[in-house]
């Protein structure tokens, strides 16, 4: 069971507090998109092993959203980060980067 | 025969008796035993039937391992089958009986499965009961289902009378297991200065310091675990808990142990047993080792057991498994047991020692002690029927001729150890095979990483492959030093090492078949997993049919499988395996060790989850005066909200029945409580309710309401409701009841991840209200003569909303309606709840009000056309497919769910669409969910099926059946009559019809 | 005008620890820019007291200050002082763009005392109770058993419970359980 500290109230609980919310970064396709872009916005969802940005709400905690970079195979947690960015932080990607030194990010 | 010795037993105090009763037949133990230990002091060895061949089994180990002695223990509401009589602790009065036998365990007609044996091989399940079929239900599966599993399952009618619950702890080093190297680990671990906890699974500590030879800093091993454990108990930082498992490793640290607490002392207050739920910086795995089986004909018989337990039994509990006990080894650790044996006073007829020139100070102090050694040999077979009576001995070279037959009647076996990896291994730890002693250990490079990705876990002593005590105990000291280190503490005197004399030991030499070139008939009896009755012959037998998979074969011969996880079989069956597969051991590896260690009880797991705490129970204000007004319960999400309010004599349906009518003629109250209530408040409030509902709310006046929908991205419609605005930069947002929740951390969720920029705040406040309606001809009645507010059609009329206060208490007062009548919904505050509630009773009683429930509500709405979020709609379902498109804006740009319903899919004209139906037979009501057929069947012979019923109830208002349904193309099938094949030949038959049924202009409720 | 009454009706249970019905309890949700000068003075106006820093409380004998999330605080006042006081906060706040309402009725509180309370919470929160974790001055929003719930200390064996009202009498049977005679672990 993860542990995961929520960076709005600063809390490190395990993942029963939490809410996991997919994928992080996407981009809304709203009125004017194409089927196509508005299909992947829906339904598309990058599944890697290894690095990936996800969003999780601190459901039992300050109730706030926020991003955490993530390795899906080893489960190490790179960093969280705030909900109210549409890319992956300088900081997170230097952290990332520390540990898995051939990792790019593709955005 | 087994028995009492007439000394030793460091853990009984014979001064104590106690009777427990074994089969209905009472037996004296003393306490501190085990039950395994206080039948072998009555000479029972014979302790139950094997599963598959009802062969007679005894005990073997004398720890978790156990895979032979399990009981049931205790009857009727206590009852519980399969314990381990090893890790059973005896209490007066305990109830044993042995299992998987009839009529009696001396005399078992499932026996004859042993004759039987060569025609129920490996995989036997899946050769045989295919054919005929029909066989599977009626002949096959009974039978199975009354052999399987050893116990008996409780009485249907028990209930378990303890209770369980769980506890979290967080510690910077977990000590998991109290023997030598566990001891040590948290003595350093301690001392500098990390919180420390340690667990041990058996009621006593020490592991094998408190059996085996060996002297500590000059002490002899037990009065060092006692020096040891005071020495911790006074360390503030370390915390000791005995009887506590440790059941599973998990992510990021977390460890789940299992803490025993009344099951020797039952009527104790508190719980029986407590499940810790730990996060641990660090988790040190000092989990001991266990001893493997020899691989011989006939090593399950009673009075065949690991050369260790048979020497903790004399040591610990005073007991002799056997006056004579030849010893078999690969090894030189079981020559301690001999030597123990002897120096209890029994007798060892032979050591038989595979090894061809065995060398060292065990086998010399075995020699001096006038004990027979023969080396290269091996035990060919056993002889006996319900007990070892004398062994066969044959060369270990050889194919098993016997060469002399040793009566005696106990043997001691071992094979080796095994380090116990499986914490190590359950979070992902990895295993290096150590060919010296042949077995797997962890490998200290890859253990399971947490969540910095740094390795979490540490193995010390036994667990780690130190096998010898002086290594477990170094091993245990630094590694306790290492944990606390890697957690930014210092450790003390890091060069502090004990200094343990224990005799040398030579190498053991891996025997995995006993004698090397044993036969089909010898191999077929040598068993390797005792408690599943796998043989060396099934699992050779599944190499050859394929299985070459450890975990395929595993799955095939069942080896591994049940309470004991193979623990005594693992390592032995995969070596069988790998030399059928010509392979080398750490090629094959090891099936997965998942948690827990050892069974652990489904009431812990549950904790204080059961009973009125299972589940939470959402309750209104008015909860209690619906409870003792004759509410008949239901759930909604939840809530519970009552169906209807019987009255003395009442059916439910004639209450449902008595509350439509009267809320149509007079008033009704509902209590409304469990709708949602959302404060949408900021300067984009309105543009932000734009975005989220699917009509405009931005051109909503203060003091006004609207009906508004929401859809998800897909454009399905999700949760609906009245939206009230406040003011001009405040809305109430009115949801489901099922839906508060779900909408508020829906709208949190777009306020927070997407329109960040939008100045809004929210807040839910659905419990601070509660919400009462009062609903009919005579509401507005009811109202006036609380007084305090004006409430006529003038000055409130529908979709209108004002606040004030009713009959003295604050409220805010909507003139929306869900029934088609004249309606107020009135919000008071929640601890006024029950208060304004007596007071409308009060009020309306000579006008006849009546409280109603969600059955007439259901009914009222049903009447009207209403749809209900999860009856009409389940997760598929457009407002446009409902006959709500006039909910939808079509002048803004964007809100959820726009852009999907321009999808070809969503604007198709033959989706299911809403229309109302009348059964042409008036006082037949159709089934919920009943599907329309029409024309052909389609080509793979199923009904062609174009919708289905959504809603139906009898209308007392109408007097006859209504319906709604979702039907393939609705709206251009006025009038047309459709056909639902609702049982064996019973059609119904019900006219499409417009789906609002009573009083279409609205008549009723615009007064 | 009839008076409130609380979720719990006063209700309390003498077991390993006291679990009791703390009554009820004035309380206010404020939202709004928590750094924000005007917010500040306006809050310390209204209940005397400065707003505490992150999951901190700031409590007195009648009034207190809850840290919620970055964005919000709960005010706790006398019950019947809650209106007035949203009043006096919305008139002091003005235009800026806050959320501030009466919930006062919404939650339960329930008291959990004696030398046990930390193990009795511990049974249901997963959050480290020790001593050396969370003591005085703390606020923790967690979940208790299958509830969602907030709790704080008044003193140093003394918690306040807080959760919705609809689950009040199922959070106060649990701790109830929780608290059962001879039911300690015993661990801090």
């Amino acid at each position: 069971m993860l542990s995961l500290t929520c960076p709005n109230c600063g809390v490190t609980a395990e993942e029963t507090e939490f809410a996991p919310g997919g994928e992080a970064h996407l981009k809304r396709m709203g009125p004017g998109a194409d089927d196509a872009a508005f299909r992947d916005y829906l339904f598309q969802r990058k599944n890697p092993r290894g690095v990936h940005f996800e969003r999780w709400r601190h459901a039992f905690g300050c109730g706030k959203w926020f991003h955490a970079a993530r390795c899906t195979q080893t489960l190490e947690v790179f960093g969280t980060y705030t909900a109210q960015t549409s890319s992956v932080p300088d900081d997170i990607v230097a952290a990332i980067k520390a540990r898995r030194p051939d990792w790019e990010l593709d955005q | 025969m087994s028995a009492r010795l007439p000394g030793g037993g460091l853990l009984i105090d014979r001064a104590k008796p106690l009777y427990i009763t074994f089969n209905g037949r009472k037996l004296r133990a003393a306490e501190g035993d085990t039950l395994a230990s206080a039948l072998l002091a009555n000479g029972q060895t014979l302790m139950g039937r094997s599963f598959k061949y009802h062969r007679p089994r005894g005990v073997v180990a004398s720890g978790a391992e156990e895979p032979n002695a399990l009981l049931t223990i205790g009857s009727g509401d206590t009852l519980e089958p399969n314990q381990r009589a090893t890790t059973t602790e005896v209490f007066d009065g305990l109830e044993a009986r042995s299992q998987n036998h009839w009529p009696s365990l001396e005399y078992d007609v499932g026996a004859v499965n042993a004759k039987l044996s060569r025609f129920l091989p490996a995989g036997f399940y899946y050769k045989t009961f295919l054919y005929p079929r029909a066989a599977w239900k009626h002949v096959f599966e009974p039978v199975i289902r009354k052999s399987a599993g050893l116990g008996p399952a409780p009485d249907r009618d028990a209930r378990d009378p303890d209770t369980y619950e769980h506890f979290y702890v967080y510690t910077d080093v977990l000590v998991i297991g109290g023997g030598m190297a566990g001891l040590a680990a948290a003595e350093a671990a301690g001392a500098a200065g990390a919180r420390v906890l340690l667990i041990e699974q058996a009621a006593h500590w020490g592991g094998r310091a408190l059996v085996d030879d060996m002297t500590i800093d000059g002490q002899s091993g037990p009065d060092w675990v006692a020096g040891k454990l005071s020495a911790l108990r006074a360390m503030e930082n370390v915390e000791l808990r005995n009887r506590t498992m440790g059941a599973g490793v998990y992510d990021h640290g977390y460890v789940l142990a299992n803490e025993r607490l009344t099951d020797h002392a039952p009527g104790a207050d508190g719980p029986r047993h407590r499940l810790w739920r730990i996060r641990a910086g660090r988790i040190i795995t000092a989990t001991g080792a266990i001893e493997r089986p020899l691989s011989f004909a006939g090593n399950d018989m009673p009075g065949v057991m690991l050369a260790s337990a048979v020497r903790d039994y004399v040591a610990l509990y005073g007991v002799s498994p056997g006056d004579r006990t030849v010893v078999v080894t690969n090894n030189d650790d079981a020559y301690q047991t001999a030597l123990a044996l002897v120096g209890a006073g029994l007798n060892v007829p032979a050591i038989l020692d595979a090894r061809a020139a065995p060398a060292g100070p065990l086998i010399d102090a075995a020699r001096s002690a006038g004990i027979r050694v023969e080396t290269g040999k091996a035990v060919a077979s056993v002889n006996g029927k319900t007990h070892v009576q004398a062994v066969e001995v044959c060369d270990q070279a050889g194919e098993g001729t016997a060469l002399e037959t040793i009566p005696c009647d106990a043997l001691a076996m071992s094979g080796g150890w095994s380090p116990v990896v499986h914490l190590w291994s359950h979070c992902g730890g990895k295993l290096a095979w150590d060919a010296d002693n042949a077995m797997f250990a962890p490998d200290p490079d890859l253990p399971p990483t947490g969540a910095d990705g740094q390795g979490f876990a540490l193995a010390a002593g036994a667990a780690a492959g130190a096998l010898m005590a002086g290594d477990a105990l170094a091993s245990g000291a630094e590694q306790g030093a290492a944990a606390a280190m890697a957690l930014g503490h210092e450790p003390r005197d890091p060069g502090k090492v004990a200094a343990v004399e224990a005799p040398a030991q030579g190498p053991m030499a891996p025997v995995w078949l006993m004698p090397q070139g044993a036969d089909i008939a010898h191999r077929s009896k040598a068993f390797l997993d005792f408690q599943n009755d796998v043989k060396v012959s099934d699992v050779q037998l599944a190499a050859r049919e394929g299985f070459e998979s450890v975990e395929h074969a595993k799955r095939y011969t069942t080896l591994g499988m049940a309470t004991d996880q193979g623990k005594l079989s693992n390592i032995n069956g995969l070596a069988i395996l790998s030399d059928a597969l010509g392979q080398p051991i750490p090629q094959t590896g090891t099936t997965t060790f998942r948690p827990p260690y050892t069974p652990i009880s489904l009431g812990v797991i549950g904790g204080e989850a059961r009973g009125p705490l299972f589940k939470p129970t959402r309750k209104t204000p008015i909860d209690g005066w619906l409870d003792a007004n004759g509410a008949v319960w239901e759930p909604v999400a939840d809530w519970r909200r009552p169906y209807a309010l019987r009255r003395a004599g009442e059916s439910t349906a004639d209450a449902v029945t008595r509350e439509i009518l009267n809320t149509r003629r007079n008033v009704g109250l509902l209590d409304a409580s469990t709708l949602g209530k959302i404060l949408v408040k900021g300067p984009d409030a309105a543009r932000f309710l734009d975005l989220v509902y699917t009509n405009m709310m931005s051109s909503l006046k203060p003091g006004r309401c609207r009906y508004g929908l929401m859809c998800t991205e897909n454009g399905f419609l999700f949760d609906d409701g009245v939206v009230a605005r406040l003011s001009e930069d405040s809305f109430l947002c009115h949801t489901t009841s099922g839906g508060s929740d779900r909408v508020h951390v829906w709208m949190e969720e777009w306020l927070q991840t997407e329109w960040w920029d939008l100045a809004v705040f929210t807040a839910n406040l659905t419990e601070q209200y509660a919400q009462i309606a009062v609903v009919g001809p005579k509401a507005r009645e009811v109202l006036e003569r609380l007084g305090g507010m004006d409430v006529s059609r003038e000055v409130l009329p529908f979709m209108g909303f004002a606040e004030g206060t009713l009959g003295g208490i604050a409220a805010r007062v909507h003139r929306i309606s869900f029934s088609g009548e004249l309606s107020f919904e009135i919000a008071v505050p929640a601890g006024q709840g029950l208060a304004f509630w007596l007071a409308c009773l009060e009020a309306g009683a000579d006008l006849g009000i009546q409280p109603y429930g969600t059955e007439a509500l259901h009914v009222m709405r049903a009447e009207k056309g209403f749809i209900m979020i999860g009856d009409e709609t389940d997760g598929t379902v457009t407002p446009h497919d409902l006959n709500l498109g006039w909910a939808v804006s079509k002048k803004k740009a964007d809100f959820i769910g726009k852009r999907a319903m321009e999808r070809a899919d969503l604007v198709r004209p033959d989706r299911k669409q809403l229309v109302g139906l009348e059964t042409l037979e008036p006082r037949t009501v159709l089934p919920d969910g009943a599907h329309a057929v029409e024309g052909a069947r389609l080509a793979n012979g199923m009904a062609n099926m174009i919708g289905h019923v959504t809603s139906t109830h009898f209308s007392p208002t109408l007097g006859r059946s209504i319906a709604m349904a979702l039907i393939k193309g609705g709206a251009g099938r006025m009038g047309e009559v459709l056909e639902f094949p609702v049982d064996k030949g019973v059609t119904i038959r019900a006219r499409v019809v417009d789906p609002v049924f009573l009083d279409k202009d609205g008549e009723r409720q615009n007064v | 005008m009839s008076e409130a009454v609380s979720a719990l009706g006063g209700a309390a249970y003498d077991g390993a620890v006291r679990v009791e019905d703390a009554g009820l309890r004035g309380m206010i949700t404020l939202r709004g820019d928590l750094c924000d000068a005007a917010l500040r003075a306006a809050v310390r106006d209204v209940t005397g007291l400065d707003i505490p820093g992150q999951r901190e409380t700031r409590l007195d004998a009648e009034r207190g200050l809850v840290w919620m999330a970055p964005d919000e605080m709960l005010i706790l006042v006398p019950h019947a002082e809650a209106e007035e006081r949203v009043s006096a906060l919305r008139t002091a706040l003005g235009d800026a763009h806050v959320l501030c309402a009466n919930v006062s009725d919404a939650r339960a509180v329930i008291r959990l005392s004696g030398a046990g309370a930390r193990e009795v919470l511990a049974k249901g929160a997963p959050v480290d109770l020790s001593p050396a974790a969370f003591g005085p001055g703390m606020v923790r929003r967690t979940r208790l058993g299958q509830v969602a719930a907030a709790f704080w200390m008044t003193g140093p064996e003394t918690f306040e419970v807080v959760c919705f009202r609809s689950v009040g009498g199922f959070v106060f049977d649990w701790l109830v359980a929780a608290s059962a005679p001879g039911s300690l672990p015993g661990h801090f």
